[in-house]
């Protein structure tokens, strides 16, 4: 039998992501995932339904000031369907933002005591938002059903997507988690950063709305492309993904891989400072 | 493929202390940018920046140059006093944090066990943190599994299995937590001081547990300030003082030299210069641990004395003896006067040279970092006009020398050790309960 060897060093360099080790480790994920689902369930009386009470109340907010008083087009989608489909993606996103950036200095007493990979930390409090992801999508079909608003054949696609948004989302978080870490008063930032990102993002408009001057710039933020491609998937929109998502999709990736060689780098040092 | 299942080389780790800021701030970050750009400014403009204090960022190495070997299915015992870097040298070789400088190799799977219960979840219920707790620490799904009846024996909890860690007492939740960790199977284990939960009868249960470990051909290292728990589980032993191995070898050589710490930095009295012209002075000033060798540091729950030699040249009316334990900021904590128990000092007498020894009772002091300052003085009404201070204080650590609460990872509290008694009865029943 080859024993396995463990070199101990100081951290040297950026270049080490350490993927093979993040694959044995691969069944702790599965447990800290179901951890987070277990607990976010059983915690809470109402349980799903936060779930869904979330984006559903935006929904409603947007439908009415947005909808209603100021009529912002919705590419000749229901404009409660039309949000509320932005409001999937968004709430995945928002959600993994304030859960996985406390995650390290939530899960201290593991971080300080025994090694594994930190990386599973922001990831599994993600991967268990699929679960809410997965509640509020009943809705939505709910929704369309009632709107009568036709289901497209594109909707197969829609996991491409939703694999958008958790990179999306795990990109950023690996950031957030890191500096959370780094500084102490960091956490005070992200509700506000979330806010002035959710008015960035076509959520409550539609991407039509931005002169064409500003579109480039407009799609450099990972969630345009994101929120674009679910209603590309689900309501078959009159605005097709065109160079714009391209643009978001390199976003994504590039928020993601900086993300993913950061929180590596920062690793070791993680124990220390909290 | 070497001889050794842990090599390390040269491993040594350093730590900044921020003095009372611990944590960075972002804000104290851009403020200090901002704040450097105009000193950078200002520099330019001729004038001279700010000095920051050396002290706001001291650094301090934990350990340094730890170099050591263990064969494979070697157990030995690390033993030290608190803060001697034990369990720094155990986060490392973990991996739960990175070394400075040095290298170490460690052939074969590894297991540490440097907290009980490390990830246990209170809502979850006990049949799950089993699953959470075993997977935290290494084990596969498969392997819990197999081993989860074996585990859920052993704690003896399995009425609760399905009830919520919160509503288990911390002796039950040990003891779960034990259970779970005991079942690791690794080729290397790292153990920090966890033999210490639950009552006597479990305790044994664990150290018989972890002979079985030793006993299968396991490499271990395992700290501890339970000596007997080291004698009965190592072959050998590291004896670490201030971040560096004093003692490697048999477990008696390395426990020895743990109980006569003290032959530490300090071994002579402080001299002071006599100096004619003062009625009274005192000579020399030093620490005696209680076995009467001179020392600058105490276990917490032994007494010690502070040795006085003084010269009184000419008798000093209303004359007294001070002395004063001050604690880390130098403040005056204890004040002691020769004139507390006797009307007249000796520096009111007749003319000579005077030894004196004064006894600390134990446990006095809490685990910390004290000096001594004597003094002699006169007292004038209300006030003391200063005859004679020693130029220098002695400085002096007392140790935890393996209390609860060291076992418990608790902090003291306070300055002083009192000896105080906790009586407990059960609530007296009323009279006349209702029917």
């Amino acid at each position: 039998m080859q024993a396995r060897e463990t070199i101990v060093a100081p951290p040297r360099g950026w270049l080490s992501l350490r993927l093979r080790e993040l694959w044995e480790f691969r069944e702790l994920l599965y447990f800290l995932t179901w951890r987070d689902i277990k607990v976010r369930y059983k915690q809470t009386a109402l349980g799903a339904a936060w779930a869904v009470i979330g984006p559903f109340t935006t929904m409603v907010l947007f439908s009415v000031i947005f909808g209603n008083f100021a009529k912002l087009p919705s590419e000749g989608i229901p404009y409660p369907v039309f949000s509320y489909t932005a409001l999937l993606p968004w709430q995945l996103f928002s959600r993994a933002l304030g859960d996985a950036s406390q995650s390290l200095i939530g899960n201290q007493g593991m971080v300080t005591k025994i090694y594994f990979p930190r990386l599973f930390l922001p990831a599994s409090s993600i991967l268990s938002g699929v679960v809410d992801f997965g509640i509020s999508f009943l809705v939505l079909i709910g929704m369309m059903l009632f709107y009568d608003v036709v289901l497209s054949w594109k909707m197969i696609l829609l996991p491409v997507f939703l694999l958008l948004a958790l990179l999306t989302a795990m990109g950023v978080s690996m950031w957030i988690a890191a500096f959370n870490v780094r500084y102490r008063d960091f956490r005070y930032v992200t509700p506000y950063l979330v806010q002035v990102w959710m008015y960035a993002t076509p959520i409550a408009y539609s991407r039509s709305l931005i002169p064409e001057q500003w579109q480039v710039l407009y799609s450099l933020n990972p969630m345009t492309g994101v929120v674009d491609g679910f209603r590309w998937a689900l309501l078959g929109t009159t605005l097709e993904l065109g160079p714009a998502f391209g643009i978001s999709v390199a976003a994504v990736l590039l928020v993601f891989i900086g993300g993913l060689f950061y929180f590596q780098r920062m690793e070791s040092t993680f124990a220390d400072m909290l | 493929m070497g001889e050794y299942a842990i090599e390390a080389e040269g491993l040594g780790k350093q730590y900044r202390i921020a003095r009372g800021k611990r944590r960075v701030m972002l804000r104290q970050v851009l403020s200090d940018a901002v704040s450097s750009g105009i000193d950078t400014l200002r520099a330019g403009l001729g004038a001279e920046p700010d000095e920051r204090p050396e002290s706001t960022r001291r650094r301090f190495w934990a350990i340094r140059d730890i170099s050591f070997g263990i064969r494979p299915g070697e157990s030995v015992g690390i033993i030290g006093r608190n803060g001697a870097g034990k369990t720094t040298l155990l986060k490392i070789l973990a991996r739960v944090t990175a070394p400075t400088a040095g290298q170490a190799r460690l052939l074969g799977r590894v297991g540490s066990l440097l907290e009980v219960g490390t990830g246990f979840h209170s809502e979850l219920t006990g049949r799950e943190n089993i699953y959470l707790n075993g997977a935290v620490l290494g084990m596969r799904g498969r392997e819990i599994e197999r081993k989860f009846d074996e585990i859920v024996d052993f704690s003896g909890v399995e009425e609760f299995l399905e009830t919520p860690v919160k509503f288990f007492s911390t002796g039950m939740r040990m003891r779960l937590a034990f259970s779970v960790a005991a079942h690791l199977e690794p080729e290397i284990l790292l153990v920090d001081e966890v033999l210490a939960v639950g009552d006597a009868a479990f305790q044994q249960k664990c150290l018989n547990k972890m002979g079985d470990v030793v006993g299968h051909g396991r490499t271990v290292l395992f700290v501890s300030h339970n000596m007997a728990a080291v004698r009965a589980l190592c072959q050998s032993a590291l004896f670490i003082d201030n971040g560096k191995i004093v003692y490697r070898g048999d477990v008696g050589g390395a426990i020895e030299r743990y109980l006569n710490l003290g032959d530490g930095e300090r071994s002579t009295p402080l001299e002071f210069e006599a100096s004619a012209g003062r009625k009274a002075q005192i000579l020399s000033l030093a620490l005696v641990n209680e076995a009467g060798k001179v020392t600058s540091s105490v276990p917490h729950d032994r007494p010690f004395s502070v040795l006085l030699k003084l010269a009184v040249r000419a008798p000093i009316f209303k004359g007294q003896i001070e002395l004063e334990i001050l604690d880390g900021d130098f403040n005056t904590i204890v004040m002691a006067r020769d004139v507390d128990q006797v009307e007249t000092s000796v520096i009111s007498g007749a003319a000579g040279t005077y030894e004196c020894r004064v006894r600390f009772p134990a446990p006095s002091l809490v685990p910390g970092r004290y000096s001594v300052r004597a003094r002699a003085v006169m007292r004038m009404r209300s006030r003391a006009l200063l005859v004679d201070e020693a130029p220098s204080v002695w400085p002096f650590e007392v140790f935890d020398n393996g209390s609860v609460l060291s076992r418990l990872n608790q902090k003291w509290g306070g300055k002083f050790i009192l000896p105080t008694e906790w009586e407990w009865a059960p609530e007296a029943e009323t009279h006349g309960q209702p029917a």
